[in-house]
């Protein structure tokens, strides 16, 4: 389902000298549907360099990262939007939403782009919303408000509300309570049983261990001083 | 797919001085494209040209139009494009004041590209005006108040219904949240995220606002000097900027 | 009379007004820009009909003026004897007897027949003027035919009144092109405005435009579906000749309130009553005085 080959990346700071920063270079590896691969490595080895370039977030220059029959490294713009639409999801730490929108609506929001109608979107986002502890009375609200923890979660909540053949998860279970983080696991255990390739950024060791099928140490790719 | 607007080596001088040079680009169906750069960078001038308000000195822009198809709207007539401007195309200011007719009623104002596009019947006029009004967030009450009496946030809301009422394909913006507060600016930018999503509109947005562009635009072009220095996903662009003037546009923006 | 030319203007000049009559007259309901000379007669009172009835009589012709559909009122008594003096022609108040009539803000109750001319004065030619004040903008519109926006003054009538409330100046829409603004007629005119036997012809002399109407061209109020247009009048009868199809002027009789509607055409009005007709009103001759 995601598959790299021969993948680098290097940053050039114009503005600082044009100081070129190689962070990670000949990255191979591949996520076949039902599989989650942890990615590993001290901080700063490049794991989330490495997730934001198999979102398309970041550019990179050289290999390809196929994911399902799109190569992301020569995908047009709209064939990247169109995959993130349909075929990839990210949950990130940091939620960033039009300001104003009703909670419900965020995390329904992904359901809509796809098609699905306005109710059938909602539903499915109450019930997300619940499952993860996110008080009723906040759904009317805007996230933009909420307390880190419940901004993640709805984060999470938008992250699953539709299911995406292939997801990556960047720090999922951070700052979360037991009772979310035992929450988290389940969805993300639900997302392999339906077949989706998951990579996912877990500092949680246990959470690592009881979701992940293989680990990916992201050291072994670092070219240089990472940035 | 055919592209709703096909860009080929755009170029406007002024002169000596370049407006804008070799701009080309796809828009398809749906996509939101943002154009950011510095006051002077030739952002405006390359709104101008693609929407037929200036023409340009080289280059062809290729509207897909719902009746003919693919055609170039800088060789087409004048009476042609100025009637694409008011049924496959739109154009929202940045002063509302450029964008409404202030001596006129606010249903006067969103019915005129239904009456210029030949509705002869008041009542359907009448109607489509006000249920646009409710869909900016302006109320119906007010339909038949200038616009003079209304807020700036309302005028350009009332801007935004008077384009969409004929149910364009494409809207081009000028800093549409430009000149507004923060808390109106959020509420203006929620209203056209749904207005993209519900009615599938495509767009090209002017802004110098990044934070705009990153909560509208899917797809971002940087200009410099009349010439695009970078084009990509808008995220991409923000997050990983490759060209110099980029990364010295993108580092500039103050943190809040 | 001799020290001025026939009917006051040089023959340069009146050529050059009689090309922009030819002109709007092949291209009915269009504005042609004319070098409109001054007059000796202030703006506001009539001096672009001057120039078109200078441009147009010749000494055989016979001249009627009417103001409101008056032949007594100052504007009308005052352009009548200017020809008189400058042009020797003759003069009537008889409208079928007239060759030419020169008129402000009427079209007389009688048909006009092939062989007369209706001269309007026009104060603002534009219909599109008070909508959208650029002129280069104006013209772009009539050479597009971009007319929305006279629908949308019509729509803000509407809106505001609940009936298309213009009644007078009523924008025409001339042989399916031109957008034209009648002159201040009362919309009770308009219909006769189209399929009429006589040449029209429109003279605004500020504005420096003629345009004109070839006879029996088609000209269409603009209207809605829903708010079609009506040709209204005072819902009374004459109170001298008892006409009932005529467009009435309302005279204050006294100052207790006392009204009179009669004819806004004398010549109607006086003729109707040579021929016995009576309305309910006799007016003593000081009411009248």
């Amino acid at each position: 389902m995601i598959c790299l080959e021969n993948v680098s990346k290097t940053f050039t700071l114009h503005n600082q000298g044009s100081a070129i920063i190689d962070v990670i270079s000949d990255v191979s590896f591949s996520v076949s549907g039902g599989e989650c691969v942890a990615l590993t490595g001290a901080s700063g080895a490049g794991k989330s360099t490495l997730m934001r370039m198999i979102y398309g977030n970041y550019l990179t220059q050289s290999g390809a990262i196929r994911i399902g029959d799109v190569d992301l490294v020569q995908a047009e713009p709209r064939d990247v939007i169109a995959l993130r639409r349909e075929v990839l999801g990210y949950v990130s730490q940091f939620l960033r939403v039009v300001p104003r929108v009703p909670t419900l609506e965020v995390v329904a929001d992904p359901l809509r782009a796809v098609g699905v109608s306005a109710e059938d979107a909602s539903d499915r986002a109450q019930v997300l919303l619940r499952q993860l502890n996110i008080p009723e009375r906040l759904w009317s609200l805007s996230p933009t408000t909420f307390s880190g923890g419940e901004q993640q979660r709805v984060n999470i909540a938008r992250g699953f509300a539709h299911a995406y053949p292939a997801m990556l998860l960047d720090e999922p279970t951070a700052s979360l309570d037991a009772v979310n983080r035992e929450i988290v696991l389940s969805l993300i255990e639900e997302a392999k049983a339906r077949g989706a390739a998951i990579i996912g950024i877990f500092h949680d060791e246990a959470a690592r261990a009881r979701v992940c099928d293989r680990e990916i140490d992201v050291s072994r790719f670092a070219s240089g001083v990472a940035a | 797919m055919t592209a709703l607007l096909s860009v080929k080596d755009l170029s406007k001088r002024y002169g000596a001085h370049i407006g804008c040079a070799d701009v080309s680009f796809d828009l398809y169906p749906g996509e939101v494209m943002g154009i950011v750069g510095e006051s002077g960078s030739g952002k405006s001038t390359l709104l101008n040209c693609l929407a037929g308000h200036l023409a340009p000195d080289a280059g062809q822009v290729v509207f897909d139009t719902r009746t003919d198809g693919p055609k170039d709207t800088v060789t087409m007539s004048e009476p042609e494009r100025r009637m694409l401007g008011r049924t496959d195309s739109a154009f929202v200011h940045q002063h509302a004041r450029d964008g409404l007719r202030m001596g006129i009623s606010a249903g006067g104002n969103v019915g005129e590209r239904l009456m210029a596009v030949g509705e002869r019947h008041y009542g359907d006029i009448r109607g489509k005006a006000t249920d646009w009004l409710e869909r900016v967030e302006i109320d119906s009450a007010r339909v038949d108040d200038r616009p003079t009496t209304f807020s700036g946030g309302m005028q350009q809301r009332l801007q935004i219904a008077r384009n969409l009422v004929t149910g364009p394909r494409l809207v081009f913006m000028d800093e549409p949240t430009g000149g507004l507060d923060v808390s109106v600016q959020a509420r203006l930018l929620d209203l056209l995220r749904g207005l993209v999503r519900d009615m599938g509109l495509s767009a090209i947005i002017v802004t110098h606002d990044l934070a705009v562009v990153r909560l509208l635009a899917d797809r971002l072009m940087v200009m410099k000097s009349g010439r695009v220095v970078e084009a990509g996903l808008t995220d991409q662009v923000l997050d990983d900027p490759q060209h110099a003037y980029s990364q010295l546009l993108v580092s500039s923006v103050l943190q809040v | 009379m001799t020290d001025y030319n026939f009917a006051y203007l040089d023959e340069q000049t009146k050529r050059m007004i009689r090309r922009a009559i030819l002109k709007g007259l092949a291209i009915p309901g269009y504005q042609v820009p004319f070098a409109s000379r001054e007059m000796p007669m202030p703006y506001g009172w009539g001096t672009g009909g001057v120039q078109v009835s200078a441009a147009v009589l010749t000494p055989q012709d016979k001249l009627k003026v009417i103001d409101q559909g008056a032949d007594d009122t100052t504007n009308a008594v005052s352009i009548r004897t200017f020809f008189e003096r400058t042009a020797g022609v003759e003069t009537t108040t008889t409208t079928r007897e007239a060759t030419v009539i020169q008129t402000r803000h009427r079209i007389p109750e009688e048909p006009l027949t092939e062989d007369q001319i209706l001269v309007y004065q026009v104060p603002i030619p534009e219909p599109l003027r008070f909508l959208e004040p650029r002129e280069s903008e104006t013209r772009k519109m009539h050479s597009l035919e971009e007319y929305g926006l006279m629908h949308v003054k019509l729509y803000e009538d509407i809106s505001r009144h609940g009936h298309i409330a213009t009644s007078y100046a009523y924008p025409v829409k001339v042989e399916g092109r031109y957008v034209m603004d009648p002159s201040p007629i009362p919309k009770f005119d308009n219909p006769k405005l189209g399929d009429m036997a006589a040449i029209q012809l429109f003279g605004a002399g500020r504005e420096q435009r003629i345009y004109a109407l070839p006879p029996y061209t088609q000209v269409v109020s603009l209207d809605f579906e829903d708010h079609p247009f009506e040709a209204s009048k005072a819902d009374q009868i004459c109170g001298l000749c008892g006409a009932t199809d005529s467009y009435l002027d309302e005279v204050i009789v006294d100052d207790a309130g006392g009204r009179l509607f009669c004819c806004s055409d004398t010549d109607y009005c006086a003729s109707r009553r040579a021929a016995g007709h009576q309305g309910t009103v006799l007016p003593t001759s000081e009411a009248l005085a």
